[in-house]
């Protein structure tokens, strides 16, 4: 683990770096599908920097976080500690769950809310390899017709969508770019 | 930093964190209102402390921003909620619709079609729809889960049988997205077709009440109604006398006291644009004669009204100044 690592790679200026990297993670969940780039975050790898920008903007001491074990590596471990101050936390207590897509879809203790307070519900920031608007078929809030996203697992998504307005919401990072699926979007398969 | 000595947006970054992450949730869940931590804002609650907490986590350096009070750009409250972030984020402003990235309202929805690349944040006194049906928390919390809306029915079906028309004129309850019936916040019935499939995100902050929640961009919003008494949009039969639209929302201002009264656009930039266009008054006698029989009486009505205006009592200078008294309970 390299200590010094931990300490770089913040926002230079945390105020309005932070600000508009939350207007684009903003419209990707407003538009689902839509494909945005984050840019100012410089976590150590494995971790993308849009997914460092994602937890930069959304992730301190009252967001516990589920590490994936393919991304928990010291390094990923301090620079998060540091710059976020979010603990670590099993998956049912995860507020925020950070990993590479087969891990989080393969844990299903994330909490999904309840009927009372449905947005007591995890958000899953997924690292996947590419972005493109191609593949599966999104339908629903936010989408004029139908958007198009290289979406990993769409029969997930379908039995996220069945639990609604329970359920999970995700955030797609690779390398700079995000794109988000909420609960409230149909998935087809393409 | 601004050089005002405040951070960007006046907020702590904690605070925005959690306003952020309230919002992220919001817009997945249309029309449920998510619980947020309402802090204290420089101005008292009715103000539009929710709008301003909502606004302050939107903006970036980039945006330009529009602030309007029951449509007017000029009025005590827009005037200070824009002054404010002028000064806490060094944002510019501006009063055109067209032109802003963010649109921070009380009470209504420009009449200029909102675009993509445009935020419109509600200021909302009471966000809960059912509230007035059913003060306790709990149970309305419980009637959201369960999807329970029976009450709601009860309550326009009540409007006609006493009325014989459903009464409710502003802050007409909708459906998002099919499931959660919302408060579009005090918004005129007139506003409430803008709501659906806009391509603009709109976003609600209740500061009092601790609530925020949002209308994704290109969503189904619907509003209550029997079929045999089905919703109806509607608004003053006039025209306005400043700038002849027989289109938009008016605003009636009594102009003396032996009874004068005129309508003018309740949307001031709306206004301003048609009479810097050239449209006025003598326009609106043209449109009245172009309108159906029905209305051709009390288009005409008005417009007279405002051809005798002026020679009754002075038009006010400024139409907006006078309407608009200090806002109250806006959250």
């Amino acid at each position: 683990m390299d200590a010094g690592l931990a300490l770089t790679g913040g926002f230079a200026d945390p105020p309005v770096m932070a600000a508009r990297a939350f207007r684009a993670i903003l419209d990707a969940m407003a538009r689902p599908g839509r494909i945005h780039r984050l840019e100012g975050a410089a976590p150590p790898a494995p971790l993308p920097p849009a997914a460092g920008a994602v937890l930069l903007v959304l992730a301190d001491a009252t967001t516990p976080l589920w590490l994936a074990p393919g991304l928990d590596t010291p390094d990923v471990r301090a620079w998060i500690a540091f710059h976020t101050g979010a603990p670590t936390a099993a998956p049912v207590a995860a507020a925020i769950a950070l990993g590479d897509w087969p891990a989080l879809a393969a844990e299903q203790g994330f909490p999904v809310g309840n009927p009372e307070y449905p947005d007591r519900s995890a958000t899953l920031v997924a690292v996947v390899p590419t972005l493109e608007a191609a593949g599966a078929r999104l339908t629903g809030p936010g989408i004029a017709g139908a958007a198009r996203l290289n979406v990993p697992d769409p029969a997930w998504h379908a039995a996220n969508r069945r639990r609604f307005p329970l359920g999970r919401d995700c955030i797609f990072c690779a390398g700079d770019r995000i794109a988000a699926v909420p609960r409230s979007t149909i998935v087809e398969a393409g | 930093m601004t050089g005002t000595d405040y951070t960007f947006a006046y907020l702590d970054e904690d605070t925005k964190r959690m306003i952020r992450r309230a919002l992220l949730k919001a817009v997945a869940i249309p029309g449920y209102q998510v619980p947020f931590a309402s802090r204290e804002m420089p101005m008292p609650y009715g103000w539009g402390t929710g709008g301003v907490q909502v606004t302050a986590a939107c903006l970036t350096p980039e945006d330009r921003l529009k602030v309007i009070d029951q449509g007017a750009d000029d009025t005590t409250n827009a005037v200070s909620i824009r002054r404010f972030f002028q000064r806490v984020a060094g944002v510019a402003t501006t009063t055109r619709t067209a032109e802003a990235t963010v649109i921070q309202t009380r009470h209504r929805i420009p009449e200029t079609p909102l675009t993509e690349g445009q935020i419109l944040v509600f200021q909302v006194p009471i966000p809960e729809p059912l509230r007035f049906l059913e003060p306790r928390e709990p149970e309305t919390r419980r009637m959201h889960a369960l999807a329970d809306y029976g009450l709601m029915h009860v309550k326009l079906y009540e409007d006609i049988a006493r009325h014989g028309a459903i009464a409710t004129a502003y802050a007409y309850p909708v459906t998002v997205a099919g499931r959660y019936v919302a408060d579009p916040s005090p918004i005129p019935k007139f506003d409430n077709p803008k709501l659906s499939d806009s391509p603009a995100l709109q976003l609600f902050g209740a500061g009092r009440e601790q609530r925020i929640y949002a209308i994704p961009p290109h969503t189904r919003v619907v509003s209550l109604d029997f079929e045999d008494h089905p919703f109806a949009a509607t608004k003053a039969a006039g025209v306005c006398a400043l700038c002849g639209d027989d289109a938009s929302y008016l605003d009636e201002v009594i102009v003396d006291d032996a009874g004068g009264r005129m309508f003018v656009c309740s949307d001031t930039d709306h206004c301003a644009g048609r009479r810097a266009a050239g449209l006025g008054p003598s326009a609106a006698a043209g449109a009245a004669a172009a309108r159906p029989p029905e209305h051709r009486g009390a288009a005409a009505e008005a417009a007279v009204c405002a051809a005798a205006g002026p020679a009754r009592a002075p038009v006010p200078p400024d139409p907006a100044g006078g309407q608009h008294p200090a806002p109250e309970a806006a959250g």
